[in-house]
């Protein structure tokens, strides 16, 4: 963990007169597994969209792998080995669970083959196995918009870990499932992001999430990194829990989707 | 199902081949609802991903033009088959470029904008095209072959008849090849395939140009078998009749396109010979009674009857 697979330096992004990242220095290190936590408006999401090509910067760079990103598109930086799951998963709604992982499974290799089937053995046995690892064996016949929200979260993340990224970035993977079911799923997602040496940066709103699974922890704030640092450190600083976690706790309205 | 829709298609072109041997008259409504089935699968394709093109009979015209204006040179059914495909595939790559940009409405129109365009030159460039009038297409050799009328029609009759097998076979396979689900995927999550790292216009273009190439297809048919080319192939009437067609017929599988089709073409003829100032409140009734009760169309309830979830 000790080479920056991802560097942001100086990004700048404003909407109007809101400044979603205002200075972003950033580097995320090969292996890791760094939670972005902090409270709705912050610009967390506006980082994952500048990092996967949704939306450029005004000012500042992404590298990846010692090399530039930003300006690129989602397709070239896909292709680069970045890949990333929504804060509103993005299913392919009148398919099934396995044909929309096939799809990826599909993408990756190059899908222009008009006259083989999208379910051919290699790509269906492949689909099979990644929803086998994330615990969706059962649901593979189901059309995408018949699933619940916990299931179309970890769909959505399959399909992302299906292009086979070096490096992962999730927005809210936990989001909008049950409680009872959340620890759970992250725990499935770990295990298969680490068997698979995916490095992952994810957003989260619950704390005991990030202090369980997260290496690192960086906080955001108007637009900027207010710390950064092992959960454990992090999360202990007063003002930290004071003006983030406080709120994060109270909050009820989920963040703007994007993308 | 796969094997019920193969046999369904077989008994569909039994029957064609049966009430085309019973009533000759009908070899040329019947071919000409081959030809128009043909055509009506490129917009089946484009409804897969959700769109709807409202100037596909821009294909069809320059497939029919193609083979008016060739006809004297190469002189030959399958020669004009292949040269009228591949004209209108790249025709539909230099406009798919262009219109594959937009989604939705503006989709439609353009398309519809581009149709009329070529409508209004086969019209005014009298001097090329004929204007209104036209242009005659004789009886052409086929493979090389000399035929008298009779023969001419049946053998325009038997590879349209080839041709929708093989190309409604050729598209099956497209629609559930990774393309054809990618197209689906422009329907509910493009940008979803962007972030995948799938081009998702270069997917809407292939499925485009394919569109135009069968277009081209069909409107070749349609002047060998009408053996009469006229501006109005390319009028925006000629292009709802496609969308008609497809509605009709249903775009869930790829026998819909023929059993729209084929009824479009029956209910045409037996409505207008019976009720000549009423033909197409007819037809319209006809459309209206299967979107309020069939919403899948007519495959949808061949589909439905036959147990099988439609393709």
């Amino acid at each position: 963990m000790s080479e920056a697979l991802l560097r942001a330096s100086g990004l700048h992004l404003a909407f109007g007169g809101v400044r979603a990242a205002d200075g972003i220095d950033l580097d995320v290190m090969r292996g890791e597994f760094l939670a972005i936590i902090g409270p709705n408006g912050a610009g967390k999401t506006t980082f994952i969209n500048m990092t996967t090509g949704y939306l450029k910067p005004h000012a500042g760079e992404i590298a990846y792998e010692g090399r530039r990103i930003t300006g690129l598109s989602p397709r070239a930086i896909v292709r680069l080995g970045i890949a990333r799951s929504f804060q509103l998963p993005q299913l392919f709604l009148e398919h099934t669970v396995e044909q929309n992982v096939a799809l990826a499974v599909a993408s990756r290799e190059g899908i222009w083959s008009p006259l083989v089937p999208l379910l051919r053995p290699g790509y269906r046995e492949e689909a099979r196995d990644i929803l086998d690892r994330f615990g969706l064996s059962a649901i593979a016949d189901t059309r995408a918009d018949a699933l619940n929200e916990g299931a179309r979260k970890l769909a959505d993340i399959a399909m992302a870990v299906a292009l086979k990224p070096r490096l992962l970035l999730m927005d809210e993977p936990t989001s909008g499932v049950a409680a009872s079911e959340k620890m759970a799923i992250v725990e499935t997602l770990v295990t298969v992001l680490r068997d698979a040496k995916v490095t992952a940066v994810f957003v989260e709103h619950d704390m005991d999430v990030v202090e369980r699974f997260a290496d690192r922890v960086a906080v955001w704030s108007q637009g900027r990194i207010a710390a950064l640092g092992p959960p454990a450190e992090v999360l202990a600083d007063p003002a930290v829990q004071r003006e983030v976690i406080g709120i994060e706790r109270h909050a009820a309205t989920p963040e703007a989707p994007h993308a | 199902m796969r094997k019920l829709e193969f046999l369904l298609a077989l008994a569909l072109a039994g029957a064609m081949i049966a009430a085309a041997i019973a009533a000759p008259w009908l070899r040329f409504v019947l071919t000409i609802a081959l030809a128009k089935g043909i055509a009506v699968m490129g917009i089946l394709l484009l409804l897969r991903a959700g769109q709807v093109s409202f100037g596909h009979a821009l294909y069809i015209a320059f497939g029919a033009y193609t083979v008016a204006f060739l006809a004297p040179r190469l002189n030959d059914a399958v020669l004009l088959l292949v040269v009228a495909a591949g004209g209108a595939a790249l025709l539909g790559l230099v406009i798919g470029l262009f219109v594959t940009r937009y989604r939705q409405i503006f989709f439609g129109m353009l398309n519809l904008a581009m149709c009329m365009v070529f409508y209004s030159l086969l019209e005014k460039l009298y001097h090329i095209t004929k204007g209104s009038d036209g242009i005659r297409v004789e009886i052409m050799p086929v493979a090389g072959q000399a035929l008298d009328r009779i023969a001419y029609e049946w053998t325009i009759f038997g590879i349209a008849l080839a041709l929708a097998f093989a190309l409604g076979a050729l598209l099956r396979l497209y629609l559930v090849s990774p393309m054809g689900e990618a197209l689906k995927g422009i329907k509910t999550r493009e940008t979803r395939l962007e972030f995948m790292g799938v081009p998702a216009r270069g997917v809407l273009l292939a499925a485009y140009v394919v569109s135009a190439g069968v277009g081209g297809i069909g409107g070749a048919l349609i002047a060998m078998t009408s053996r009469h080319v006229t501006p109005l192939l390319s009028y925006w009437t000629a292009s709802g009749e496609l969308v008609f067609i497809a509605i009709l017929g249903g775009a869930g599988g790829v026998l819909g396109p023929f059993l729209g089709a084929a009824a479009y073409e029956l209910i045409r003829v037996y409505a207008a010979a019976s009720f000549a100032d009423a033909w197409q409140m007819i037809l319209g009734t006809a459309l209206l009674l299967v979107i309020l009760f069939a919403p899948g169309g007519l495959w949808g309830m061949a589909a439905r009857a036959i147990g099988g979830r439609s393709r």
